[in-house]
């Protein structure tokens, strides 16, 4: 059998380093200005490549008749190696001797922008390398703008390939001096500018003997100098919800908490909505012991004292200090899409676990982010930079980027792809701070899921109440706002002046809509039980109460069930010929024609009319997550 | 180093993996979790039952390549079991009777054969639009380019040149049409972290990972292919020790990496995990 032996370290600096929390590490900078031949140099040098990886890839490069390179290392895909240029984020670990790091080799390539977001986004420090012989170019301002937009603030500049311009102290100075001047401009500052050649490992980990001017230190000692990123736990409370878990008889809000940290028994709001609730317990698995407090980047298992209506995307915070809820606000954004960016179209805006519908409703300026330049225009091309004011379709909860980077930022998807991203610079005054007559999307956000009305109409007797009764507690029960107007309860209240013929059961129809529509109008489910034999009685209801959803019920049973059941005795009254006009037996039933719902009651058990009924209601609320099961 | 300077590094991976699974879960319609047996794999359950407050709230995919070892089949009977699994298991018996086998192919054929088919047609049989893998993106050069959540193709292809952003934790949240999306759970781990995580919350693995005779398994896949690295580990802590000195990559066992100088890579883009 082939085996294969564990082979004893070398100099391998051990885990024995006290910080063993990876930094990540981004290398950014213009194409060919040598990114990967130094990540590929810097691993050699502090011995952290797997044994046999060097020859096996300068065996590689003979059999294909090619000089080796530092580069090759990391470009393992054959693509790569073709077109000389590193095509993704390529994540690779090393280790000084003070800690673990996990660097991102990110590409230069101009049109591979996206993937330097994706690795930067997520660096706590940037390397950005300039060419000393080509010196500042296009992409070496670019990187650093997204950069500053990302939030990446330790930054040190390599000036490469010192060996092609005589190791030149004088070369360095120059593009020190013109690089500072343009970080300033972008609010950055390079902690240190350090002369090296990568491809012969000078002042990378070893000192170079050709530089003997420079008294600053080499790469990984300036790395080693980085402090991880800022720890969020000082800030206020932030936990968006992910989801919320019925697995068993438990009701579980899951998230993660991106700012602050949350205890059992803190109180807790949830915006947008406003909601609040206690912190019951975290349901820590695999216990019994659960944690006394979560920080920043834990992941949550909420229960809560009360059964509060939440869905995925809300926010949960302390109510004293508390997220903005608005829909517009304005924004500084990185646009990567094929193509532009544009107004008048619409994008996803995600933000944490929010997801919503967003446009721009006004480009502001467009900045080169090569020459800082800004111009105005009505579509940003791709790889720009852009201030723009972005108005979502519904509330959203969110912070400005310098009071709270996680919340503050966001981004913008279309087509299930994302394109974009942005940081959130000022909230616009009018949805920060609402005024003037409360509207029906307020009320909506407050109660939380949309409001309805839901009509069922049928003979005296077919079953209207109880399976009304039902679907209330059931929707009661998943906490949502919900109200019965009972035809029954009407007649000895409001309708008290009405009786039973044609136009009073019109006028009896007419109030019923009033009142649903006032209900609705608060953001409330309505569950309106009345015959409304007239089929024009009831259209003129759903065009009263055109601006909520509207679903009718037709509760149907044959004449004959329902007047054997007769609860009320309504229908023995009426064949005694005390009831005049009573619909079924001397007044007409119009049934439905296309109703929402058709039940048969002779036919179909309570528990299946309610779960008909309720996910016509679902289907209305649709897209509202998961809580919507009721 | 501190234990509590490791602790809170533990904690910090796994509270991230159990965000990448809630993510999955709350995003996608259809989840599976194809399940080796391996530790990685291993932790991914555990990972999983913490996400969700103890229950694993999708099924579990064994694609058995009827070469897994006698020990690994016991121990899965166990671990269904024990962590209340939904297990589907997956044999490519069409291929079995074609005679597909060690003895008469190379194992990238055979890889290909056992492994990626049945798996395909489980993804074509089951419709899930995300699956969870428990790659790490130490492993392999080629894995390193991976995304949290990686889209793949309907023909499982994985179009790296083109792969979405992904920053400020927003992942790609649709499956391209037809597809799926692979969610990685593990990918900021190392194999030192897995064992550490392991040790820490004693969370069961097969024994083969363990020294017997002097040697151990330190990757495992079919028994043919799959070679014991010489090895006196023969607890966790020993294997932990000698992890922190090894400059050997962990698939050197695995035959079917090291066929062709790109044979991982050709593996992968047919859409091996």
């Amino acid at each position: 059998m082939n085996t294969q032996s564990v082979s004893q370290p070398v100099s391998t600096p051990s885990l024995s380093v006290e910080d063993h929390r990876k930094m990540h590490v981004v290398v950014v900078g213009h194409v060919d200005h040598g990114k990967s031949t130094f990540v590929g140099r810097l691993l050699n040098d502090t011995d952290s490549l797997p044994n046999g990886k060097i020859e096996q890839v300068r065996k590689n490069c003979a059999i294909e008749g090619m000089e080796f390179e530092y580069a090759f290392l990391l470009d393992a895909l054959i693509e790569e190696q073709e077109q000389n240029i590193t095509i993704d984020t390529t994540r690779i670990f090393f280790r000084t001797k003070q800690r673990a790091y996990a660097i991102i080799d990110a590409p230069g390539h101009k049109e591979f922008l996206k993937n330097m977001v994706t690795g930067a986004a997520s660096a706590s420090a940037a390397l950005l390398l300039i060419d000393a012989k080509e010196g500042v170019m296009d992409q070496s301002r670019r990187h650093a703008f997204l950069l500053s937009l990302l939030g990446v603030k330790q930054l040190v500049v390599l000036v490469n390939k010192m060996d092609l311009v005589d190791h030149s102290e004088s070369t360095y100075q120059k593009i020190v001096a013109e690089y500072s001047v343009f970080l300033k401009t972008l609010g950055l500052n390079a902690v240190h500018f350090i002369p090296i050649a990568a491809k012969h490992g000078e002042n990378v980990v070893a000192r170079s003997d050709n530089m003997p001017w420079w008294k600053g230190p080499t790469v990984t000692g300036a790395l080693d100098g980085f402090a991880h990123e800022d720890d969020l736990t000082g800030l206020p409370l932030r936990l968006p919800v992910s989801d919320i878990y019925r697995f068993d008889e438990r009701r579980i809000i899951a998230g993660r908490v991106e700012a602050g940290a949350i205890r059992p028994g803190d109180e807790l709001i949830f915006q947008p909505g406003g909601r609040r609730s206690t912190v019951r317990t975290f349901e820590d698995w695999p216990g019994p012991e659960t944690r006394s407090v979560v920080g920043t980047g834990g992941s949550a298992s909420v229960t809560l004292s009360e059964q509060i209506f939440i869905e995925r995307g809300q926010v949960a915070s302390h109510p004293s200090n508390q997220p903005r809820v608005g829909r517009e606000f304005r924004a500084r954004i990185f646009w990567l899409g094929k193509e532009p960016l544009q107004t008048n179209k619409t994008y996803r805006l995600r933000l944490l676990t929010q997801n919503v519908e967003a446009v721009i409703a006004k480009i502001e300026k467009i900045t080169d982010a090569s020459t800082l330049e800004s111009k105005e225009g009505s579509s940003v091309p791709r790889d720009s930079i852009c201030e723009v004011i972005v108005r979502a379709t519904r509330n959203i909860a969110f912070d400005l980027h310098h009071e709270c980077p996680i919340t503050g930022r966001f981004a913008l998807e279309e087509s299930g792809r994302i394109h974009g991203g942005g940081i959130i610079l000022a909230a616009v005054s009018k949805s920060a701070a609402p005024s003037g007559k409360v509207t029906a999307g307020e009320r909506t956000a407050r109660s939380g899921h949309p409001a309805a009305v839901v009509w069922f109409t049928g003979l005296s007797g077919s079953g209207k109440s109880t399976i009304a009764e039902a679907v209330e507690r059931r929707l009661f029960d998943a906490a949502r706002n919900v109200i019965r107007v009972d035809g029954d309860d009407l007649r000895i209240s409001l309708n008290r002046d009405l009786g039973f013929s044609a136009a009073d059961r019109s006028e009896s129809v007419r109030r019923a809509s009033a009142v649903a529509g006032l209900f609705a109008g608060t953001g409330h489910i309505a569950l309106v039980t009345l015959i409304a034999p007239l089929a024009a009685d009831r259209a003129k209801a759903r065009a009263t109460l055109a601006n909520h959803a509207f679903i009718e019920v037709f509760v149907d049973a044959p004449l004959a069930v329902c007047e054997s059941r007769d609860v009320k005795g309504l229908y023995a009254k009426a064949r005694r010929g005390e009831i005049a006009e009573f619909t079924g037996i001397s007044s007409p039933y119009e049934a439905p024609e296309s109703p929402e719902v058709h039940i048969r009651t002779d036919k179909t058990s309570q528990d299946e009319a309610v779960d008909l009924v309720l996910s016509a209601i679902d289907k209305v609320l649709q897209g509202k997550g998961d809580d919507w099961e009721v | 180093m501190s234990r509590n300077a490791q602790n809170d590094h533990l904690t910090r991976l796994e509270q991230t993996s159990i965000h990448v699974f809630r993510e999955a879960f709350a995003n996608f319609r259809s989840v599976c979790m194809p399940w080796s047996m391996g530790k990685d794999s291993n932790v991914l359950i555990w990972l999983a039952r913490k996400a969700f407050c103890g229950k694993i709230p999708f099924p579990l995919l064994h694609i058995d390549t009827t070469y897994e070892f006698p020990e690994m089949y016991e121990f899965r009977e166990k671990a269904k079991v024990n962590h209340g699994i939904d297990l589907i298991v997956r044999v490519n018996e069409d291929a079995i009777r074609r005679g597909i086998g060690y003895a008469t192919h190379d194992p990238v054929t055979v890889t290909h054969e056992l492994k990626t088919v049945p798996f395909k047609a489980a993804i074509d049989e089951f419709k899930w639009d995300a699956l969870v893998t428990g790659i790490r993106r130490d492993e392999d050069p080629t894995r390193a380019k991976e995304r949290w959540f990686s889209p793949r193709s309907a023909e499982g292809n994985w179009d790296y040149k083109d792969q979405p952003p992904e920053f400020w934790g927003q992942f790609a949240s649709t499956a391209p049409e037809g597809g799926h999306v692979r969610v990685q759970p593990l990918l900021e781990w190392t194999e030192l972290d897995i064992w550490e995580y392991i040790r820490r919350e004693n969370i069961p693995n097969p024994t083969l990972y363990f020294s017997r005779n002097g040697k151990r398994f330190r990757s495992l896949g079919c028994h043919p292919i799959t070679h014991p690295v010489d090895s006196p580990a023969s607890n966790i802590d020993e294997v932990i020790e000698e992890l922190k000195l090894t400059k050997t990559s962990e698939r050197a066992g695995r035959a079917q990496d090291h066929v062709g100088r790109n044979s991982m890579q050709e593996l992968r883009a047919k859409g091996f995990m």
